[in-house]
């Protein structure tokens, strides 16, 4: 048993590269050839010469493993790590055993803020969830802001990966997938029958949980944020077991940007609103309703729902523009 | 109950540890989502529901989905089972030669 783990462990840490790495290596040195069928003069002899200064780099990196200052270094590293860790391990546990106790009523964040919330929430929301009322209603400047950051990495996400006319030029993914529009679902069962019927029932199930979760955000716990990535996730589901044909039957690029900048705009137009009549002392028009009904507690309702439909759109592109680099 | 949050925790922390120590990145998404899991139980036992919901939802769903999706665009899922392949080719020329 002992030998067998001394083995194993030998093994593991004397393997010089995993599967992944040498398909890698594999791939990197293929010749480049088969695709252009009569290549230039210039672009040969400008291959050639890339080539032979990455086989010098290699080889120097190689004969610099070899050498015994490097291999000395490398056990210096690896004490150094040891070194480090150890010691961030024993300062974090001593900052964590001065810590105050999880819930005891010294703690420092028992201070006048969350007394406020605890107190008047209710009354000045209108929201029974206190996180709920406090996220978008206190602090709802910041999940504006939260709202913009996943928008602008969605976007980001977009930039990078997206697929147009001038990205086959450079990249080998984007011609194999112009070549073959359908190339991503080609490691995938077509017409899977399990995951299809397992769909059917469990998307509108999903989507039904999300659709509760955001519009009873102000009532019972969840909101905007987590019931639309619950919905994002029945989205990703359905695209998974039907395929992008059909989903944008519904669902296209141009539908995105549309719900996405319609909830940000929206978002952002009543919250001017209620800071304008807040810091003007101007009584809001809007009414707080009973707590505890669903049409209740103010803007806080419409909020959700805008943050509801910025986090599902922005999931679903998120997946779309990684599989197959378009919404 | 409090037995319970300390299996949970332990779990924790073998699946921190073990997320490491993986070769496999499959594995490693694997695992990170059950740490996932098992941490927005922890969430409700700590009393914030809206954390454990939003946990389960971006930790273990949708966070575990991009990465899947990203180890399919590097190939690296297919890769194992190419290079599996491969072995017992040269497994089998092996014992041909030999």
């Amino acid at each position: 048993m002992a030998k067998a783990w001394k083995e194993r462990l030998e093994r593991w840490l004397t393997e010089e590269d995993s599967a992944l790495e040498r398909r890698m290596i594999a791939m990197q040195t293929r010749e480049p050839d088969e695709e252009s069928d009569e290549p230039d003069e210039a672009t040969v002899i400008r291959e050639a010469q890339e080539r032979t200064v990455e086989q010098d780099v290699a080889e120097r990196v190689h004969a610099w493993k070899e050498r015994r200052g490097s291999k000395l270094m490398r056990r210096l590293y690896c004490a150094l790590c040891v070194c480090v860790c150890v010691t961030m391990i024993f300062l974090l546990l001593f900052t964590v055993s001065t810590l105050p106790r999880f819930g005891s009523p010294n703690h420092p964040i028992n201070n006048e803020v969350s007394a406020r919330y605890i107190e008047k929430g209710l009354q000045e929301t209108g929201a029974v969830n206190i996180v709920t009322g406090m996220i978008l209603d206190y602090r709802a400047f910041d999940t504006l802001g939260e709202s913009s950051v996943l928008f602008t990495a969605a976007m980001v996400v977009l930039f990078l990966l997206r697929m147009d006319e001038k990205s086959d030029q450079y990249s080998p993914l984007a011609r194999v997938m112009r070549e073959m529009p359908h190339a991503d679902t080609y490691y995938e069962p077509h017409n899977d029958v399990i995951l299809q019927k397992a769909a059917v029932i469990l998307v509108p199930m999903v989507l039904l949980l999300g659709i509760y979760v955001v519009l009873n955000g102000h009532l019972s716990p969840g909101g905007g944020f987590s019931g639309g990535a619950i919905m994002g996730a029945a989205l990703m589901l359905y695209v998974t077991a039907f395929g992008f044909k059909s989903i944008h039957r519904f669902f296209r690029y141009k539908t995105y940007q549309t719900i996405v900048l319609c909830a940000l705009l929206t978002y952002a137009v009543s919250k001017c609103y209620s800071f304008y009549t807040g810091a003007n002392g101007i009584h809001s028009v809007i009414p707080l309703g009973t707590p505890g009904a669903i049409l209740s507690s103010g803007l806080i309702l419409v909020l959700n729902i805008c943050v509801g439909f910025i986090v599902t759109c922005t999931m679903y592109a998120f997946y779309a523009v990684f599989r197959k680099g378009e919404v | 109950m409090t037995l319970v949050v300390q299996l949970m925790l332990a779990f924790l922390i073998i699946c921190a540890i073990a997320v490491c120590l993986t070769r496999d990145l499959l594995t490693s998404v694997i695992i990170y989502m059950s740490y996932s899991l098992v941490m927005s139980i922890i969430w409700v036992v700590l009393e914030s529901p809206d954390l454990a919901i939003t946990e389960a939802a971006v930790g273990a769903g949708i966070t575990s989905l991009l990465f899947f999706l990203t180890l399919k665009k590097i190939h690296a899922i297919q890769a194992r089972n190419e290079v599996r392949s491969e072995h017992g080719e040269q497994k089998r020329g092996g014992e041909r030669n030999g």
